[in-house]
């Protein structure tokens, strides 16, 4: 859940539960206003009909409602004096609603010429269902506009007061290492995010520069080894050619001559490793995978053929990805290359191509290879001397720089698989 | 047949020089870009092997010079830095090849074989040794005029050991002049016996009088009789 609706989800429970408290203890507020000023009301009306009674002798006689609010009844002394004034709920039909209605009562007693008269006083009266339902209704209204105002409140006024805040998460979430990119901060007026902000630039300086100099030392080493191997590699070679070498001799150069170009092959793939990270690499161009996996059959049939090895393509679509096409070639290159040395003899090398997969699958008398370690450099599994154990590795770096998978898996085969992504 | 090397790697520059020698050019070298300059100026060279990143400037801007000054001298650009770019720059600049270090002294001896050709047999692009003679043009070699039927493998295998004929040349020179970069396994040198073994037998039958003899360990030579 995220940050913004986090709070607002507690301010709905928050205010629900208040405007719950505060809609009773406001609703039996209101009721006993209500009721103070009906009886208020009751009350003077009470004078009034008393007032009149002593005037006019003829108001003693109304007993029913009918077009009135009162009803006098006279009454014995004894019960009279007993009474004490109260008011209550009561319900009347009412004509004009057609039902009965609640109405407030006021039952009084007066003396007149010593006779004693009860009085009976009503008044209509708030219905409470109908308060109720309004009441509902309003404070329904008012808990949504509250909400809509945290809402809105929580998306321009938080939002900008977080806006580092978030702007820092945005490039952290995008942010690789390797890929050159600086993180730019928003200068805030809160500490703790200021403090956030330097924290974080100062971490990922430190690691962008040991990475850029732990890249850069790969990419140094592997260049300045280059030309001690050229020249010992030729003064070999020279040494060699020598007339009055004896076949031990020439044995043992070329053991050394062998080993010295393995060290210059590895050398090769590291420095091409180290120029992939260091985007050295960056022109692009639409690549045709059934086109380029049909050009590098045909450069491998001899290697394959070696082996006695068929290798199958099919494909149910074309394959068009925007990449390097040089880079393209050593991708997959390097995976059928392992498909080939590490294929058995006698095996069908299979390459299925979709409109999103690229699957190449081969035999191999070996069990499953660990998927996590396949690709990591140096992981080799293979019992020849010359293999670098790096060429995965380099698929690996190639895909990921292109935002490609590059996925292993076993089913009685090694299969591996481009996904490429929509 | 004359070569001028120019580069700043001693140890290097020795070796090319002994190889070369070996192959009966006449040598020059000089270590940086003032001393090319003045060897430019004054000889015509058939071929210059340049290194780009020199002591006291780029090798670049000698190449821009000689072009200025309409020196159609061949330059092969022999570079540690392995870029696509450098290549593209170098060959547009009117360099005639581009060689990565580190290589094999045969590579480089095929390269400037070839660019040598290209410029001394202008129309009439033909090797000949003893009764072997290879139509560069047509890709085809025959032996005493009659058509030897050999494969496209086949054909550039014999081409690369005409350029190093009586020199040994060790199989990864072979294989990846041959078959490119990406052949690099141990296995794959298994296979390039069996293309020589084939293209022994073609040669064999037609009576040609080169071999190409194993030499245990490293590699082939190809003699002639």
């Amino acid at each position: 859940m995220k940050l913004l609706n986090y709070t607002t989800s507690y301010f709905s429970a928050i205010l629900l539960v208040l405007l719950g408290i505060w809609a009773v203890i406001f609703y039996l507020e209101m009721l006993d206003e209500i009721y103070d000023s009906l009886d208020d009301g009751l009350d003077n009306q009470k004078m009034l009909v008393i007032n009149r009674a002593k005037q006019d002798p003829e108001v003693l006689q109304r007993s029913e409602f009918k077009d009135g609010s009162y009803t006098i009844k006279p009454i014995d002394k004894s019960s009279a004096i007993s009474f004490k004034d109260f008011y209550r709920d009561t319900l009347m039909y009412m004509q004009n609603e057609d039902e009965y209605e609640p109405v407030r009562l006021l039952e009084t007693v007066f003396k007149k010429d010593d006779e004693f008269y009860k009085l009976k006083i009503i008044t209509s009266m708030v219905e409470e269902d109908d308060l109720i339902e309004d009441l509902l209704f309003s404070l329904i209204l008012l808990y949504v506009g509250l909400i809509l105002s945290i809402v809105l409140l929580n998306n321009l006024i938080l939002k900008k007061i977080w806006n580092p805040f978030y702007t820092l998460l945005q490039q952290l979430k995008d942010f690789r290492l390797g890929k050159d990119q600086k993180i730019e901060t928003v200068p805030s007026k809160i500490e703790e995010f200021n403090l956030l902000n330097t924290r974080v630039e100062q971490m990922l300086g430190k690691s962008i520069s040991s990475y850029n100099s732990q890249k850069q030392f790969i990419e140094n080493a592997a260049h300045e080894l280059q030309t001690p191997l050229a020249i010992s590699i030729n003064k070999l070679e020279l040494l060699v050619e020598k007339e009055d070498m004896n076949d031990e001799q020439i044995e043992l150069i070329a053991s050394v001559l062998y080993n010295l170009e393995g060290l210059t092959r590895m050398n090769k793939s590291l420095l091409l490793l180290s120029k992939i990270e260091n985007q050295q690499f960056p022109e692009e161009e639409i690549v045709n995978f059934n086109d380029l996996i049909t050009e590098l059959k045909s450069d491998f049939q001899d290697l394959a053929g070696h082996k006695e090895m068929e290798i199958s393509i099919g494909s149910t679509s074309e394959l068009n990805y925007k990449m390097n096409k040089g880079l393209a070639r050593i991708l997959l290159s390097n995976l059928l290359k392992n498909a080939i040395i590490h294929g058995q003899k006698r095996s069908e090398i299979e390459i299925e191509i979709s409109a999103r997969n690229f699957i190449i699958s081969n035999i191999a008398n070996n069990g499953a290879l660990d998927p996590e370690n396949v690709f990591s450099r140096f992981q080799k599994k293979s019992p020849s001397k010359n293999s670098t154990g790096i060429g995965l590795a380099i698929a690996q770096t190639i895909a990921k720089k292109y935002e490609l998978q590059l996925i292993y898996h076993y089913k009685q085969k090694h299969v591996f698989q481009l996904r490429f992504p929509y | 047949m004359k070569i001028l090397i120019i580069e700043d790697e001693k140890d290097m520059l020795q070796n090319m020089k002994d190889f070369l020698l070996k192959e009966n050019f006449v040598v020059e070298t000089a270590e940086s870009v003032a001393e090319a300059r003045n060897k430019i100026g004054v000889y015509t060279y058939d071929c210059i092997l340049l290194d780009i990143n020199l002591k006291d400037g780029s090798g670049f801007q000698l190449l821009e010079e000689l072009k200025q000054n309409k020196i159609e001298d061949g330059v092969i650009i022999v570079s540690a830095r392995n870029s696509l770019d450098d290549k593209l720059e170098g060959l547009n600049l009117g360099a005639d090849d581009y060689l990565a270090k580190p290589f094999h002294m045969a590579e480089l001896n095929a390269r400037v074989k070839a660019v040598l050709r290209r410029r001394q047999f202008n129309g009439n692009n033909k090797i000949k040794i003893g009764n072997l003679s290879i139509d560069l043009d047509e890709h085809e070699a025959s032996i005493d005029d009659k058509p030897l039927h050999l494969n496209r493998k086949e054909y550039e295998i014999l081409l690369f050991f005409t350029s190093n004929q009586n020199r040994l040349v060790n199989k990864s020179a072979l294989a990846e002049h041959v078959w490119g970069d990406h052949i690099d396994q141990a296995d794959s040198f298994e296979f390039i016996y069996s293309q020589i073994k084939n293209l022994r037998k073609k040669l064999k039958t037609a009576g040609a009088e080169i071999e190409i003899k194993a030499v245990y360990g490293i590699g082939y030579k190809l003699i002639t009789q």
